[in-house]
């Protein structure tokens, strides 16, 4: 079975908000109607977003660090917002894993989103039905754009290729082997909903540069720190190449 | 949580109807083993009127809680998994039942259905009441499980909401009953007085559990969990927005923590010990059962406020800083 999701980097992500402005623009713009803002530019503005970006400091000054952790719908494999429907609008699919809200039924009572401990899910004031992340479901399955494009507009506008797209179910799959590979983990694990979505933790970067590094091996100009240099009588092909 | 006007109204409504329904029904219950003189089709049908009209008043409130009413219809249809869908579905049964419980009374229709041989005769209404009984306490369990089934918050993730819920609406019931006695057949209101200082009392020490064991629950959730990160000091510097959302909205209830500690003293002194003063002088002043109902009524409308309040969401950890 397979069960799509996103794995992020936070070792990565530099907290730009571009996963945010391309999710939104994407979303608000598609076939299941606008993501509605109210009052966007007034001085009270709010609205609906499917991702945000929040930022944390981790530890006491000096020694701190920063940690930016986007947000966005983790497509449970056991979702709490599921069965609690009265109207079987919020569902999660059988064939890819992903939890939807159908807004042709939905009536907007909003018990989904007290079931969700991770405040994934938003109300369309507008609207008034709840909406959350897709994953770009009108995007992957689109067969009109090119391949490279069918992943969710968050994961194509990321500048630092910190958000992975694929599924976790497959075990040789490229965010399976992030997940394994580099210690991925669930938020909130404690409350047994199982996340599909990741997070790869922080870590500290090392990089040890050898001096032949630079001198040789990736250095093709530089043979062991000598310049060509042809004899004078030797033929040239220009005066640039015969200094 | 931030508290929803409708569903405190709703609750409270249905709760205080449900126990009308309760003790006009153990009323008729002691007249059928003759431990009461049996009041007129009248008492009992007009007292489930007004049982009725409190079920409504909570049906129209329960709608302004949604974004979508006219879709409303549809909210019945999950009730494998939905304690709400179930409500969906109780709420009009009981009302139904309630219905033809006053039906059959105001009427006068009430065929024998069952007649024992030392002379006990079941009727219509007697069936009618016993299935409305059971809906009744169906109803409760559906509201309260509403609230108790959802183990991230855990103030409410307990069999006490459940219980409450029960011992509230129908301490509220029955102080109603009282009144409504008092009001109509004075002889009885007694008997409905004695039983409203009983289940206000068990409700009380029902409440105070929960409130006991609401100070001593420790957060299974911490920022730690919730980023993932096991440092003990992490604090949020931005939330990723300025303008506020939905989150920042619906979850947290907007007062101060000194109205919180407030508005506790005030409910438990409303909803609980006042009316059991009340009910206890309407023993002699039947005139006082009716100060009874509007203070207890109030008290809950006060609990149910304190109720949501107190329930601390998961998902506030993700919200604690604008930027």
């Amino acid at each position: 079975m397979t069960q799509l999701a996103l794995v992020i980097d936070l070792n990565v992500c530099v907290g730009c908000h571009a996963c945010v402005t391309s999710c939104k623009e994407w979303n608000t713009s598609g076939s299941a109607g606008p993501l509605c803002d109210e009052r966007p530019y007034g001085a009270d503005p709010t609205g609906t977003f499917f991702n945000r970006v929040q930022t944390f400091e981790i530890g006491e000054f000096p020694n701190t660090e920063t940690l930016h952790l986007p947000k966005s719908c983790l497509h449970c494999e056991d979702p709490p917002c599921v069965p609690v429907c009265p109207t079987g609008a919020s569902y999660k699919r059988r064939e890819d894993g992903i939890v939807l809200v159908d807004y042709d039924k939905c009536i907007g009572c909003k018990y989904c989103t007290w079931a969700c401990p991770y405040g994934a899910r938003e109300f369309d004031e507008k609207e008034k039905v709840m909406k959350k992340c897709t994953l770009c479901v009108d995007r992957i399955y689109d067969m009109t754009l090119p391949e490279n494009d069918r992943k969710p507009s968050c994961v194509k506008a990321c500048p630092t290729s910190a958000r992975l797209f694929g599924d976790v179910h497959d075990p040789e799959s490229a965010v399976s082997k992030a997940i394994r590979e580099n210690a991925g983990y669930a938020l909130m694990p404690e409350w047994g909903t199982h996340p599909a979505n990741q997070y790869l933790p922080r870590r500290k970067t090392n990089i040890k540069i050898h001096e032949d590094e630079l001198e040789r091996a990736d250095n093709p100009l530089k043979v062991d720190g000598l310049l060509p240099k042809p004899g004078k009588n030797e033929s040239s092909m220009d005066d640039v190449s015969a200094w | 949580m931030k508290p929803a006007y409708s569903v405190i109204f709703l609750t409270t409504l249905i709760g205080a109807a449900q126990g009308l329904f309760l003790a006009l029904f153990t009323h008729q219950s002691y007249a059928l083993f003759g431990l009461l003189p049996m009041q007129s089709d009248a008492f009992y049908g007009y007292g489930s009127v007004l049982a009725l009209i409190l079920l409504a008043g909570g049906l129209i409130a329960s709608f302004f809680h949604l974004g979508r009413p006219e879709r409303a219809w549809r909210s019945a249809t999950q009730w494998r998994t939905s304690w709400l869908s179930r409500e969906v579905i109780a709420l009009p049964a009981f009302m139904g039942l309630t219905f033809l419980y006053a039906a059959v009374h105001l009427t006068g229709y009430k065929p024998v259905i069952w007649a024992l041989p030392g002379g006990m005769v079941f009727d219509l209404s007697i069936v009618l009441g016993a299935i409305g009984t059971l809906l009744a306490f169906t109803l409760f369990v559906c509201t309260g499980m509403i609230y108790a089934c959802l183990r991230f918050l855990r103030e409410w993730h307990s069999p006490l909401t459940v219980i409450n819920y029960m011992l509230m609406g129908s301490a509220s019931g029955f102080t109603l009953a009282a009144f409504y006695a008092a009001m109509t057949t004075p002889s009885q209101a007694d008997f409905f007085g004695g039983w409203a200082i009983i289940i206000t009392l068990l409700a009380l020490l029902g409440r105070i559990a929960s409130l006991v064991r609401n100070a001593r629950l420790k957060a299974t959730s911490t920022i730690q969990t919730a980023i993932g990160v096991k440092h003990p000091r992490i604090v949020q510097r931005s939330q990723g927005f300025m303008g506020g959302s939905f989150n920042t909205r619906e979850f947290f209830h907007g007062k101060s923590d000194a109205f919180l500690r407030a508005i506790k003293p005030a409910f438990l002194l409303m909803a609980f010990v006042a009316p059991l003063v009340l009910l206890m002088a309407g023993m002699l002043t039947p005139s006082l059962f009716g100060v009874a109902f509007i203070v207890q009524y109030a008290g809950l409308l006060a609990e149910r406020w304190f109720f949501f309040a107190q329930a601390n969401h998961p998902q506030n950890l993700y919200y604690q800083t604008v930027g």
